[in-house]
C-alpha cells in the first residue's frame, strides 16, 4: 500500500468518526468540533485526489489544491458563525445543547 | 515496508489517535485542545501530499485560528453543561451508519482509477503569460478567479451575520470578546516581541505567494494572528463596527478584484480575464487588497459581535 492510500483511508476513517460524534455528542460546541473533523477527513480525500492527479512536473494537481484552500477559509467562516450562535444559545437559556425537552 | 511508509503510517495513526480522542473526550475544553493538535498534525500530511501551500493555510487557520476560536468558546460554557447522552440503541444505530459510510469512502479511496485524472496541464498552461511560477496561485486567481472572488466575499457575509447576532443596545460598540482579564507580564510581551516579526512573515508570504507556496490567505491569516495577539493582550482595541475606515477595508479586496473581473470585459475580452501587458501588476494588486481585507476580516470575525464582553 502506497502512503496516498493510507492517507486516503485516514481520510475516510476521519469522516465516518465526524459523523458518529455529530450525532452522539449532546454539546453543541463538541458537534462543531465533530463536524470540523468531518469536513477535514472530507478534504484529506479531495487531497489524496489531487496527489493521485500529479502531472506537468507539480506534486499534487493544483485546482484541487486551490479549492482546499479556499474550503479551509470557508469551514472557518462557518466554525466562527456556529459558535456565536452556540454563545447566544447560552446567553438566551443557559444551556449549551439543542434538547428542547426537560 | 519502506522507512517514508512507515513515518506515513505512524502519522495516520497519530491522526486518528487524536480524532478519536476529539470526539470521545470528557470535557469540551479536552477536545477543543485535541483538535488543535490533530489540526498541526493534519498540516504534516498535507506536506507529505504535496501541497504545501494547503500546508500553510491548515497550520494558520485550521488548527491556529480556529484553535483560538474554540478555546474561547470552550472556556465560556457553562461547567456543568453535561446533557443526557442519547442511549446505547442510538450510539449503537450511529456507530453502525458511520461505519458504513467510512467504509464505502474506503473502497472508493482503493478504487479510484489509474492514472489519476488532472487538470494541471490545463492550469498551469496561462502561468507564464501571467508572470506566475506558483501554480496553486494561478489557479486561486486566474484559472478559478470566480471561486477566489465569491469566497472573499463569503468572509464579509459571514461578518455580517456575526454582527447581526449582536444585541440591539451593544450595536455600534466595540466587539470585546478576545481582550484577557488580567493579561500577564508574559503575554504582553509576546505581543509587544511577535508581531513586528509576524508582520514581516505575513507580508513575506503574500509576497512570495506569486512564486512559491503562500499567497493572499496564507499572508492575511499571518497578519490576522498578529492582530489577535495584541487584542488578546489588551495592546490595541478593536474598532468600533460601524467606523467608515474599518469597513472600507473590508470590502477593499473584493471590491477590486470585482473591479478588475469587470474591466477584463473591455481589456482582457471576458469577466475575470487579464490584459496580456498588464497581468503581474494587476494580479499584484488584487492579492495586496485581499491580503488585507482578509487579515481584517478574520480578525473581526475572531473578535466577536460588538460588546460581547461577558
Amino acid at each position: 500500500m502506497s502512503s496516498v492510500t493510507l492517507f486516503g483511508l485516514c481520510g475516510a476513517a476521519l469522516v465516518g468518526l465526524g459523523l458518529f460524534g455529530l450525532i452522539v455528542q449532546p454539546g453543541v460546541l463538541r458537534k462543531i468540533l465533530a463536524f470540523n473533523l468531518l469536513g477535514s477527513g472530507v478534504l484529506l480525500l479531495f487531497g489524496v485526489i489531487a496527489r493521485r492527479g500529479a502531472a506537468a512536473g507539480i506534486g499534487s494537481d493544483p485546482v484541487p489544491q486551490a479549492l482546499i484552500i479556499t474550503a479551509l477559509v470557508v469551514a472557518f467562516a462557518a466554525t466562527v458563525l456556529a459558535v456565536a450562535l452556540l454563545r447566544r444559545l447560552v446567553q438566551e437559556t443557559g444551556r449549551d445543547s439543542l434538547d428542547t425537552d426537560g | 515496508m519502506s522507512l517514508a511508509l512507515a513515518a506515513d503510517a505512524g502519522l495516520a495513526l497519530l491522526i486518528l489517535g487524536l480524532a478519536v480522542w476529539t470526539t470521545i473526550a470528557r470535557t469540551a475544553f479536552g477536545a477543543v485542545i485535541g483538535f488543535m493538535a490533530y489540526g498541526f498534525l493534519v498540516a504534516l500530511v498535507w506536506v507529505r501530499l504535496a501541497a504545501v501551500d494547503v500546508a500553510l493555510t491548515e497550520a494558520a487557520l485550521g488548527s491556529g485560528l480556529t484553535g483560538v476560536l474554540l478555546l474561547g468558546a470552550a472556556a465560556r460554557l457553562p461547567r456543568d453543561a453535561a446533557a443526557a447522552r442519547p442511549g446505547w440503541g442510538l450510539r449503537l444505530a450511529a456507530g453502525v451508519v458511520s461505519a458504513a459510510v467510512a467504509a464505502g469512502l474506503a473502497a472508493v479511496v482503493l478504487l479510484l482509477p489509474v492514472p489519476g485524472p488532472t487538470l494541471a496541464p490545463v492550469a498551469t498552461a496561462t502561468l507564464p503569460t501571467l508572470g506566475l511560477g506558483n501554480p496553486v496561485t494561478g489557479v486561486l486567481i486566474a484559472y478559478r478567479a470566480i471561486d477566489t472572488l465569491l469566497e472573499s466575499v463569503v468572509l464579509v457575509l459571514a461578518l455580517i451575520g456575526l454582527w447581526s447576532l449582536a444585541r440591539d443596545e451593544d450595536w455600534g460598540g466595540r466587539p470585546d470578546a478576545l481582550r484577557a482579564a488580567n493579561p500577564g507580564a508574559a503575554l504582553v510581551l509576546l505581543a509587544q516581541v511577535l508581531p513586528p516579526l509576524g508582520l514581516l512573515v505575513g507580508v513575506h508570504l503574500f509576497w512570495t505567494g506569486a512564486i512559491a507556496p503562500g499567497g493572499a490567505f496564507q499572508g492575511g491569516t499571518v497578519l490576522a494572528a498578529m492582530w489577535v495577539l495584541t487584542l488578546v493582550a489588551g495592546l490595541t482595541r478593536p474598532p468600533r463596527v460601524g467606523g467608515r475606515g474599518v469597513r472600507l477595508l473590508l470590502v477593499a479586496g473584493p471590491a477590486l478584484f470585482l473591479a478588475i473581473g469587470v474591466a477584463g470585459f473591455w481589456l482582457g475580452g471576458a469577466f475575470l480575464a487579464y490584459p496580456a501587458a498588464d497581468a503581474k501588476p494587476l494580479i499584484l494588486a488584487i492579492e495586496a487588497a485581499l491580503t488585507l481585507s482578509i487579515a481584517v476580516a478574520l480578525g473581526l470575525l475572531l473578535a466577536g459581535p460588538p460588546g460581547a464582553r461577558e
